[in-house]
């Protein structure tokens, strides 16, 4: 307990003050002290993707980053996106496209998503399953999913 | 799996930092993206994790003469989109884009990549098959170190105690210099199976032993692809064995042989 940090960040536009052990990654962060359970904590050790979330505008692994390491950052979860509008469009395109199915990677699979959606420009097939390579979905076998961006991401 | 319990310090000068790692139980802490996952899967346990990102400095990419000059804390995701790196030093920026996935090269850095050595990793062999110039630090002095005398084994290098890696030097590519960058692995992003990092007459493999191994080539593809048989002995991993590893790594040759030798 001696080790704990005082951090101050911004979450979804909200300024947040807590005290954090160090060993405590961000995902855990968001989910048990702030209650944001969109993000979803897997592997926990990188290689899955369901806890993908936004910080400082980049989209980072919520496991292998500590909350100290947060300390003045701004970060966006999917409740943040999903409450702004920001990606209304593709979780329309999910929707329709049967992009998802359990929904435990859907909501890294759409931070991963809209990283394409922002770079505005067309995308092959190939680089969309590049760009999400490390997401995993182990219900819809990605067909569906490449579905959705590409069809958001091309018009 | 969650991490043991550690102290977390965030020093903002390197006099700072070097204090700090005084303490043996201490480690550098820099994109996380290595030592992170080992912490949360309990394969290792420091007291202190000192988290060097907040010491200015250690950043940036810069033309120095016949070199260029990349600090420690250089992301991967700003090495891949850096014009100096792509013109300059193509065969690192033809590299970069087979290191892990988006989200890990948003953090990930060249230093901790280096520092960590793992002998699938794609810089270790770039920069052994560029000669490139390490610079290490420690509290009172700084040392400069060749990318053949840096990786001494599996995860192993030559940095000491107390030691941190600031800057890497890679040579400004010359018009007639020829390299290519070529790795097989199951999935985008994933560490290959084995991959080559080829510059002029120096090939230098990863996935192929403890650290990246180096073979240096004349003019002859046949004689070429004889060293290799008698020379690689690739470790089998999860998937693949030796055999099928040094096939793979006799297939990558021939198809860097087209680009660098003719
Ligand atoms: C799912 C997944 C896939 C990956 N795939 C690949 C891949 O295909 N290829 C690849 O190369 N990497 C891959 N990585 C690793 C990634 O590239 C890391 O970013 C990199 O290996 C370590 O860099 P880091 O800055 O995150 O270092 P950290 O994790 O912070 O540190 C790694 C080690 O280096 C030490 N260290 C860090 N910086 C310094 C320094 N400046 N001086 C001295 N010591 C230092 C630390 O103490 C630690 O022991 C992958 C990681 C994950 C999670
Ligand atoms: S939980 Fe972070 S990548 Fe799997
Ligand atoms: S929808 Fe179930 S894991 Fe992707």
């Amino acid at each position: 307990m001696e080790h704990d940090q005082d951090i101050t960040l911004t979450v979804n536009g909200s300024m947040v003050s807590r005290r954090v052990a160090p060993r405590q990654h961000l995902v855990d962060f968001l989910r048990d002290d702030l209650g944001l359970t969109g993000s979803h904590a897997g592997c926990e050790h990188g290689v899955c993707g369901a806890c993908t979330v936004r910080v400082n505008g980049d989209i980072v692994r919520g496991c292998l980053m500590l909350a100290v390491q947060a300390n003045g950052c701004k970060v966006e979860t999917i409740e943040g996106l999903s409450d702004s509008k920001e990606i209304a469009v593709l979780q329309k395109a999910f929707h329709e496209k049967n992009a998802l199915q359990c929904g435990f990677c859907t909501p890294g699979m759409l931070m991963a998503a809209q990283d394409l959606v922002r770079a505005k420009k067309k995308v092959t097939r190939e680089e969309i399953r590049t760009h999400i390579s490390g997401n995993y979905c182990r219900c819809t076998g990605y067909q569906s999913i490449v579905d959705a961006i590409e069809e958001v991401v091309n018009g | 799996m969650k991490a043991p319990a550690f102290a977390y310090a965030k020093p903002a000068s390197l006099a700072e930092a070097f204090e700090l790692l005084q303490n043996p139980n201490a480690k550098i802490l820099a994109g996380g993206q290595s030592l992170i996952p080992a912490l949360n899967m309990r394969l290792s346990s420091p007291d202190l994790l000192v988290d060097i990102t907040g010491i200015p400095g250690l950043t940036g990419i810069s033309v120095q003469g016949s070199f260029i000059k990349v600090g420690a804390l250089t992301t991967h995701a700003q090495l891949e989109t850096s014009e100096t790196i792509r013109k300059h030093v193509p065969l690192l920026a033809q590299a970069v884009p087979h290191v892990a996935h988006a989200a890990i090269r948003n953090r990930g850095t060249l230093g901790g990549s280096l520092a960590l050595a793992d002998p699938a990793a794609e810089y270790p062999a770039v920069a052994l098959a560029l000669e490139a110039v390490f610079e290490i630090k420690n509290k009172t002095s700084e040392r400069r170190v060749d990318a053949s005398k840096f990786f001494k084994g599996l995860f192993e290098t030559d940095l000491q105690p107390g030691e941190m890696l600031t800057a890497v030097e890679f040579p400004i590519a010359r018009p007639a210099d020829k390299s290519v960058f070529l790795e097989l692995a199951r999935r985008h992003g994933d560490y290959a199976i084995i991959g080559l990092a080829a510059h002029n007459g120096r090939f230098a493999f990863l996935g192929a032993g403890d650290r990246p191994v180096l073979f240096s080539f004349g003019k002859n593809l046949e004689k070429a692809k004889e060293a290799l048989k008698t020379g690689l002995k690739p470790p089998a991993d999860l998937y693949n064995s030796s055999a099928t590893k040094l096939h793979l790594a006799g297939v990558l040759l021939e198809r860097a042989w087209n680009t660098i030798r003719t």
